[in-house]
């Protein structure tokens, strides 16, 4: 096959080669994708509407007025109230204070865990590198939310426990990711440059190879935070997240199902839309970003 | 062929090894004496030391492993602690409950991403494209549990034209049970629709740039013609794989689709353990969907090489 003549690749064919490049300044990023821009703009919403919560919230999230359970929207309730008089507007409000850092921590649970056992696999090779990524299999194994349900289950539910077991269950995505990335940058030739001048593999990576990495991982982690805010979702909605009274998406909408037979949609569908607004940002911004930051897609 | 599927089952024994050391080891997360978890209000000395003598609990670890996969490779999964029942009994019962939603979901999410899909390939960058991109975005951005209370919500008690859960046993009343079974399967299916579609497409746009399918057309094929017999066959070789890919998502899903739903399948049967801290029961469970996820992954590279002869494992 090596014998190939040689044969004319139109230039905008051609795959970028691996350099050492910097990620893309942001504000070009922006004027070329304004996808990516819908992404932020949607998920900057959100977190302030969290953040502000406590002063914009109309009510106390978690103030129980017996006198005014089940109300549906309307004045002095915009999306009405829950079964022990709670107004469901603020505890919206205050779940989003819940459900965006769980998704953070945890994808940073991974990040971080991840990456660092990508990187030694990647870097070192031989032994440390089969039996990391035989541990990685085997987590991979596994179907993710199964293993984080099962995770929960052992630990005790609790809003920290979610955490822990939604960034393990994301430990092999960014292992396998580092790792294919840092096996690839390791023969290009500013890497053989770098270790000949004596660089330290610690300054190797940090400083030659990091920035290589950055656009791949930030895609992932705009992607893997769509699945930690639905996977808390689904946790908090079996009952294996955060306690009550906490304001917390999933669990609201669990106890939301159980009064939708009495006709009282209301208590489901404030917290139900929050939660698929926020994943479908986080979705939304990493496929973006992945139509902007993956060479392999410029055709 | 046979000397790959053998090479494959060898490098799926270390992990499956390992999956059976962690799925072991689940019970040992637990903060405290498992006994004291399982038994809560109705803890007593004797009653622990009965826990810990079905459970094993009272030998040292390696010894406990070792029994736990000696049974293990005779078929044992241990017995619940809430029934005394075998574990793969328990979850034998639910099995066919849950193998009908998974096929129905599955059903369901091809229905919809293979037409979709290549359609929106067909209007690359036009309105029909750009809608069914954002329909594939907001598809996997929609929790599952979400889709189901808002079908019980439309059909189920606003329209009225669907039981809003429950299940009938198919040898029972095969209407009864279809009718049961249409909302599950769309919640259960609605997440791999879209990704499916997502797949579809890109697949089917890489055909369409392919040369023979220029060539068909420049041989006066009719462009129907060409997309149904010589684009869409191999555009769907890849999304094989993602089908292959979706049993761990239906096995996840199924989790919360049968708790909305009161369907009694595996799924349900997991959730419930989960709160009686039935843990034989629970580990039974994240095994056999570990073992099935692996085995479906398998298959996957293996229907992968026989539907496309370019592909050789040699």
């Amino acid at each position: 096959m090596s014998t190939a003549a040689p044969t004319f690749i139109p230039a905008e064919e051609q795959i970028p080669a691996l350099g050492e490049q910097q990620p893309a300044g942001l504000r070009r990023l922006l004027l070329d994708h304004p996808r990516i821009l819908v992404g932020l703009l949607l998920l900057a919403i959100l977190a302030v509407v969290a953040l502000l919560a406590p002063w914009i919230s109309p009510h106390n999230p978690i103030a129980v007025d017996a006198d005014n359970a089940r109300l549906p929207p309307g004045a002095g309730h915009l999306l009405g109230t829950d079964e022990l008089g709670r107004d469901v507007l603020s505890r919206v409000f205050w779940g989003g204070r819940i459900s965006l850092p769980v998704a953070f921590v945890a994808v940073g649970v991974g990040l971080v865990a991840g990456g660092l056992t990508g990187v030694l696999a990647g870097y070192r090779g031989g032994v440390t590198d089969l039996l990391l990524m035989r541990l990685v299999d085997a987590i991979l194994a596994f179907p993710a939310l199964i293993l984080a349900i099962a995770l929960v289950a052992a630990l005790g539910p609790s809003l920290r426990n979610a955490m822990i077991a939604i960034g393990i269950v994301q430990i092999p995505v960014y292992a396998r990711l580092t790792r294919a990335q840092v096996l690839q940058l390791k023969s290009l030739d500013f890497v053989t440059a770098a270790r000949a001048l004596g660089a330290s593999p610690a300054r190797i990576i940090g400083r030659h190879m990091l920035p290589n990495l950055l656009n791949p991982l930030i895609v992932q982690v705009s992607l893997s935070a769509a699945f930690g805010m639905l996977a808390e979702a689904t946790l908090s909605f079996l009952g294996l997240s955060a306690p009550p009274p906490t304001p917390d998406w999933g669990f609201m909408i669990s106890t939301g199902q159980s009064f939708l037979v009495n006709g009282d949609w209301w208590m489901a569908a404030g917290p139900g839309a929050a939660i698929c607004l926020a994943v479908f940002g986080f979705n939304w911004l990493g496929d973006s970003l992945r139509d902007a930051l993956d060479p392999r897609l410029h055709r | 062929m046979l000397e790959y599927i053998v090479r494959r089952l060898g490098l799926m024994v270390p992990t499956a090894f390992l999956v059976t050391v962690g799925v072991f080891l689940l019970i040992h997360l637990t903060p405290g004496d498992p006994a004291t978890v399982i038994l809560a209000e109705s803890y007593t000395p004797e009653a622990a030391a009965q826990i810990h003598k079905d459970l094993g609990l009272d030998r040292p670890l390696p010894q406990q492993y070792a029994l736990y996969l000696g049974r293990l490779l005779h078929g044992d999964l241990g017995r619940s602690v809430r029934n005394k029942l075998p574990v793969t009994q328990a979850i034998g019962e639910r099995f066919p409950a849950t193998l009908e939603l998974g096929i129905a979901a599955l059903l369901w999410s091809l229905l919809i991403a293979i037409p979709m899909g290549t359609l929106a390939a067909l209007r690359r960058g036009r309105v029909l494209d750009v809608v069914a991109s954002g329909l594939t975005v907001a598809g996997i951005s929609v929790p599952n549990f979400v889709v189901g209370i808002m079908l019980i919500l439309f059909f189920g008690l606003v329209l009225r034209v669907l039981p809003v859960g429950g299940f009938t046993a198919l040898t029972e009343s095969v209407p009864d049970n279809l009718s049961r079974l249409v909302m599950p399967a769309i919640a259960l299916g609605t997440f791999g629709a879209a990704s499916n579609m997502r797949f579809t497409r890109s697949s089917m746009i890489e055909v369409l740039n392919q040369d023979y399918i220029r060539t068909a057309r420049a041989k006066g094929a009719g462009w129907w013609r060409v997309v149904n017999r010589h684009a869409l066959k191999n555009a769907l070789i890849p999304v094989v794989t993602i089908v292959g890919l979706q049993v761990g998502g239906i096995l996840e899903g199924a989790l919360v689709t049968e708790t909305v739903f009161s369907w009694p399948g595996v799924g349900k049967l997991a959730v419930e353990s989960i709160f009686a801290k039935d843990f034989p029961v629970v580990q039974g469970i994240v095994l056999m969907a570990a073992l099935s996820f692996m085995l479906a992954n398998l298959l996957v590279d293996l229907v992968y090489a026989w539907l496309d002869p370019r592909i050789s494992y040699s």
